[in-house]
C-alpha cells in the first residue's frame, strides 16, 4: 500500500547519508541558547555564529531589546489576527511611513514576512496579461511568488543585461507589461546587481523594475538604502520588497514604491490579507532598528572591515570565493556533498557555525559553505573563523 | 510554420549531449525520469533550446512537460506566438 509520504523518502534518503558521518543533521542544528548576536550554544559548547545575516548586530541591541519589550507589556504579545480583519496598529502604520520617508518613497506595505512580501507581490502586481522576468539565481521567495500568480514568468542568465535586453526585445509590445526583478545582493555567493546597466535596458523598453534589498538593506548605500542608492539609480527602480530580518535584527518584510498606486495592491494581495500581522514587539524593535540605521553609518563601517578582512583572509588561502567582497562570502568547495558536509561538520567542531548549501540550491550546482558577517563580530572572532578554515585548507590539500 | 516532428528532430539533437545514458530518444521519452536531468541541466538545457528557436521559455509551461514530445508541442505554440 502507498503512503502520502512516499514521495518524500528519497529526501529522507538523501539526509539520513547526510547525517550518517557524523550524527549531526547540517539543516537541523539545534541552537541551544542564544549568548550574544554573534554567539550560541551548540551541542553543549559556545559557537561563533558566521551564517545568520546578522549585518548590523542589532538583535541584542539595548535600545531595540527596551522598545520590545515596552510594546509586548504596553500591546500585549500577538494581534492575533490580520489587519484587513483586526485592524491595523498604530504602529504597523507608523513603521509603513517611516520606511517610506527612508527610501524617499510616497507608498509602503508592511509584512509579515520578507517571504510573504514577495509571495504577495509577485503573486498579485503583475496579472494575467504581464510578464515578470527575473533573474535566475533569484531567491526561493520571487520564485514562488510568481508560481502563486498567474503573470508569465521568464529568466534571464544572472547577472547578465545583454540577455535581458534579448528577451524583452524578444516580447515586443509586451515589453512595456513586464516587471523585471533583480537583488541587491545575491544571497548565496554575495554577489551584486549589475543595476545600472539593467536600469537602462529597462528604461529602453519602458518596463518596471523591482529590486529585492533583502541583503543589500542597511548595508550598501551612503544611508543604508541598498544597491539602487549605492549606484545612484533610485529614480529609476520602481519597487523595492526587503525584509527586517537581516540589518534589522527582526522579522518582517516590506515594499516601497514610487507609485502611490501601490496602495491598490494592498486589498488583492492574498499573502497580506490571510496572515496575521506582525506582533507589536517586532514592529517596534523594527522602528527603533531603523532609528539606529538612519542615525549613523558606524555599523555599516564595521561591517565592511569585518567582510574585508574574512574575504581576504580566505583569498590568501587560496580558496575560490564568490566574485566581490560582501558580508556573505561563500566558499566554493571542489568536493563532493559528502566530503563538503563533512568539512561543515569539521567547522562546528571548531566552534564555527556557518551555512552548508547544497545543490540544487547553489549557482553552478557546486557545495558551498557560506558565511555572513556582523558588524557585531569581534576582530578576534573574525581570527578564529580564519583559523578553523585553514584547518579545512589544510584537509583539503591532503585529500587532493 | 514548423511541424511538431521538425521541432522533434531539433530537440534529439540539442537534448542528446546533455543525456546521460545511453538511451534511443523518442516523443515518449521523459525528460527527468529518463535522461536523468537534474534542474540544473534541465536549466542549461533550456537556455541552449531558447537559443536555438530565439525564443523565451516561461517557466509555467514546464509544469505541463514530461516527454520529449509535449516540450516539442509547447514549442510549437511558442513559434507561433512569436
Amino acid at each position: 500500500m502507498t503512503s502520502l509520504f512516499d514521495k518524500f523518502l528519497p529526501l529522507e534518503r538523501t539526509r539520513a547519508e547526510l547525517v550518517s558521518g557524523s550524527g549531526v543533521d547540517p539543516f537541523h542544528v539545534v541552537v541551544e541558547r542564544v549568548v550574544s548576536a554573534t554567539e550560541a550554544m551548540i551541542n553543549g559548547r559556545k559557537v561563533i555564529m558566521a551564517g545568520t545575516n546578522n549585518y548590523l548586530g542589532l538583535t541584542f541591541d539595548p535600545e531595540c531589546i527596551a522598545a520590545a519589550c515596552t510594546a509586548i507589556t504596553e500591546e500585549g504579545t500577538g494581534t492575533t489576527g490580520s489587519r484587513m480583519a483586526n485592524g491595523s496598529y498604530a504602529a504597523h502604520v507608523a513603521l509603513e511611513n517611516e520606511l517610506a520617508a527612508f527610501f524617499n518613497c510616497p507608498a509602503a506595505i508592511v509584512f509579515s514576512t520578507g517571504y510573504i512580501a514577495n509571495l504577495a507581490i509577485l503573486s498579485t502586481l503583475a496579472g494575467p496579461e504581464d510578464v515578470i522576468l527575473l533573474d535566475a539565481d533569484c531567491h526561493a521567495s520571487i520564485y514562488d511568488g510568481t508560481r502563486l500568480g498567474s503573470a508569465q514568468v521568464i529568466r534571464f542568465q544572472h547577472n547578465n543585461p545583454a540577455d535581458l535586453e534579448k528577451r524583452l526585445q524578444r516580447l515586443g509590445d509586451r515589453a512595456g507589461n513586464t516587471l523585471v526583478v533583480v537583488e541587491g545582493i545575491y544571497s548565496m555567493l554575495g554577489d551584486r546587481a549589475p543595476l545600472r546597466e539593467i536600469a537602462d535596458v529597462k528604461n529602453r523598453f519602458g518596463a518596471s523594475l523591482l529590486i529585492d534589498e533583502a541583503h543589500s538593506m542597511g548595508v550598501l548605500g551612503e544611508q543604508g538604502r541598498g544597491l539602487a542608492e549605492a549606484y545612484d539609480v533610485e529614480a529609476d527602480v520602481d519597487f523595492i520588497t526587503g525584509t527586517f530580518s537581516k540589518s534589522l535584527g527582526s522579522i518582517g518584510g516590506f515594499c516601497v514604491s514610487r507609485s502611490t498606486e501601490l496602495e491598490y495592491v494592498r486589498y488583492a494581495m492574498r499573502p497580506y490579507i490571510f496572515t496575521a500581522s506582525s506582533s507589536p514587539s517586532l514592529i517596534a524593535s523594527t522602528r527603533k532598528a531603523l532609528e539606529i540605521l538612519c542615525r549613523s553609518s558606524s555599523l555599516r563601517k564595521k561591517l565592511w572591515d569585518n567582510a574585508t578582512r574574512l574575504y581576504q583572509g580566505l583569498a590568501a588561502m587560496g580558496f575560490e570565493l564568490g566574485p566581490e567582497i560582501s558580508p556573505v562570502i561563500a566558499v566554493r568547495l571542489p568536493a563532493s556533498v559528502g566530503e563538503t558536509t563533512a568539512l561543515w561538520n569539521e567547522l562546528l567542531s571548531q566552534g564555527i557555525y556557518v551555512n552548508l548549501v547544497l545543490p540544487p540550491a547553489t549557482p553552478g550546482g557546486k557545495p558551498l559553505l557560506r558565511c555572513s558577517l556582523s558588524a557585531a563580530h569581534s576582530q578576534e572572532q573574525i581570527k578564529a573563523i580564519l583559523d578553523a578554515f585553514a584547518l579545512i585548507r589544510e584537509k583539503l590539500q591532503s585529500h587532493a | 510554420m514548423q511541424s511538431k516532428e521538425d521541432i522533434l528532430e531539433q530537440l534529439y539533437e540539442l537534448v542528446r549531449p546533455f543525456s546521460k545514458q545511453t538511451i534511443e530518444l523518442g516523443a515518449e521519452t521523459g525528460l527527468v525520469n529518463e535522461m536523468g536531468l537534474d534542474s540544473v541541466k534541465v536549466m542549461e538545457l533550456m537556455t541552449q533550446i531558447e537559443d536555438h528557436f530565439d525564443i523565451s521559455i516561461p517557466l509555467n509551461i514546464l509544469s505541463r512537460v514530461d516527454t520529449l514530445g509535449d516540450f516539442a508541442e509547447q514549442l510549437q505554440h511558442l513559434l507561433q506566438d512569436s
